[in-house]
């Protein structure tokens, strides 16, 4: 299997072989990722950090899954200083960074730009999160961090938040229908899981539940998900404040769980998770952002040739 | 009676006929074809025309026969719509419109973050699917937004 030249941009360009082939990688890659091993596998490569919008966690997992590897990272730097602000659409910069780096990562506000970005680029394109769509870096560090922490076969999984907006968990459920994933959604009914992807997971034969209550199936998963309920996505700041904490996992709900449940979450959080539970063996959510090293390192290693 | 009802559209010499349009669709059609006011040949067509199955309306393009590829985008519009190649006053070619499984710059995105409505130099694109529930559907290749109800409304 190769990938070489392979641009990333969604999970629904994968196939569950592909992405066991990239979680398998990451794991070979892990000891590197944490600093016990030395590696050049791109050495003399030149990854080019492209984010047209703020994401701290997702740049600098990037240029550390880089740095790691021996590569040299070319960032933007600020958009203001740059010459988008001078009018160049994304299409010539794609072109121009093409003819500087031998990958480029892309984070921008537009649904599909990396997509268009992969038309425009002639070395691979790797999505960094583009407009409310797609990340797909970040559903392949969720899988990992799943098969890595708990398992991904004959899993039952809950996730809990802001279903409705959050990209994370909209790429998780069509990834994790690949591995028939028994899955529950648990929100507050204004931020439901939208019905065409409850649909479309049913009609693949998966098996899923809705509910409001984290009380009524805390002690029947072996993953909960969890996500941050997010501000700016209610024109109503009432109705946000009505929301904000009916999800809330505690130490009290915790004395329910199955002594194996992880926890995860995307991060940043705000008050769903009580600092309570982050001393617990449940809590992963910190490990899991580690995870996106690893994975970053084998997504560019792999798409850049490097590992076959 | 069929004397009078071929009074109201004249027959053509040379040129492209398409008949059991949706009633009401005609303008559409024109507009999916690409066809606008600079366009020269001769163009008749009628609208709610009775027919035996139905109102229907018809378009008839003088001189000019259109390709396949922009004939099969009537159909995601008017999926009974029948196409008919006319040669010296003869019906030389008569075809069903068969819908095309990809569309490229025809119609715009509904999300209005999407790439493709911005200035980028890109056309929109999407996959066509068809399914009996849910009839014609448009999947944005870049932002992966489905249009599948009143795609009429966003011809470019």
């Amino acid at each position: 299997m190769s990938f070489k030249n392979r641009n990333v941009i969604s999970m629904k360009d994968f196939s569950r072989e592909e992405i066991d082939y990239v979680l398998d990688t990451a794991e070979k890659l892990e000891p590197v990722a944490r600093g016990e091993e030395r590696s050049r596998l791109l050495d003399g490569k030149i990854i080019s950090l492209l984010f047209f919008e703020p994401s701290t966690r997702t740049r600098l997992s990037f240029e550390v899954a880089a740095r790691r590897l021996g590569g040299q990272v070319l960032n933007l730097g600020s958009v203001e200083a740059s010459s988008v602000m001078k009018g160049e659409n994304l299409a010539d910069t794609i072109r121009v960074i093409s003819k500087y780096a031998d990958l480029i990562v892309l984070r921008h506000p537009l649904d599909g730009s990396a997509r268009m970005a992969a038309e425009f680029a002639t070395v691979p394109v790797i999505n960094g999160g583009d407009g409310s769509v797609h990340h797909p870096t970040q559903t392949f560090l969720d899988l990992y961090t799943i098969r890595r922490e708990s398992h991904l076969e004959g899993l039952k999984i809950a996730m809990a938040g802001d279903l409705k907006y959050g990209r994370t968990v909209h790429s998780l459920c069509h990834a994790l229908s690949l591995y028939g994933a028994e899955m529950v959604f648990v929100s507050p009914p204004e931020l439901r899981m939208p019905p065409e992807i409850v649909r479309d997971l049913r009609k693949q034969k998966i098996r899923v539940k809705e509910t409001d209550s984290l009380e009524d199936i805390i002690g029947d998963i072996d993953v909960l998900y969890m996500t941050r309920v997010q501000r700016e996505r209610f024109p109503d700041p009432d109705e946000y404040e009505r929301v904000k904490n009916s999800l809330r996992v505690t130490g009290d709900l915790l004395k329910a769980a199955d002594p194996d449940l992880k926890i995860l979450h995307p991060l940043p959080r705000v008050n769903e998770i009580s600092p309570e539970v982050d001393e617990t063996p449940h809590a992963r959510y910190f490990e899991q952002a580690f995870y996106g090293v690893p994975i970053r390192m084998a997504l560019l290693a792999l798409a850049m040739g490097v590992i076959e | 009676m069929k004397e009078k009802r071929d009074l109201k559209i004249q027959a053509i010499e040379n040129g492209t006929v398409i008949d059991h349009i949706t009633a009401g669709q005609a303008l559409n059609v024109l507009r999916i074809l690409g066809i606008s006011s600079a366009f020269r040949e001769t163009i008749s067509f009628v609208m709610n025309a009775p027919g035996a199955r139905g109102k229907k309306d018809v378009v008839k393009i003088e001189g000019k026969e259109l390709s396949v590829e922009e004939l099969n985008r009537i159909a995601l519009l008017s999926p009974k719509a029948t196409i008919n190649i006319i040669r010296d006053f003869e019906v030389v070619q008569k075809n069903d419109v068969v819908l095309p499984s990809y569309v490229e710059g025809v119609v715009r995105c509904t999300n209005s973050n999407c790439i493709s409505n911005s200035s980028e130099p890109i056309k929109s694109k999407f996959s066509v699917l068809q399914s009996d529930e849910e009839g014609v559907s448009l999947h944005c290749l870049y932002c992966e937004h489905v249009i599948s109800e009143e795609i009429a409304e966003y011809l470019l």
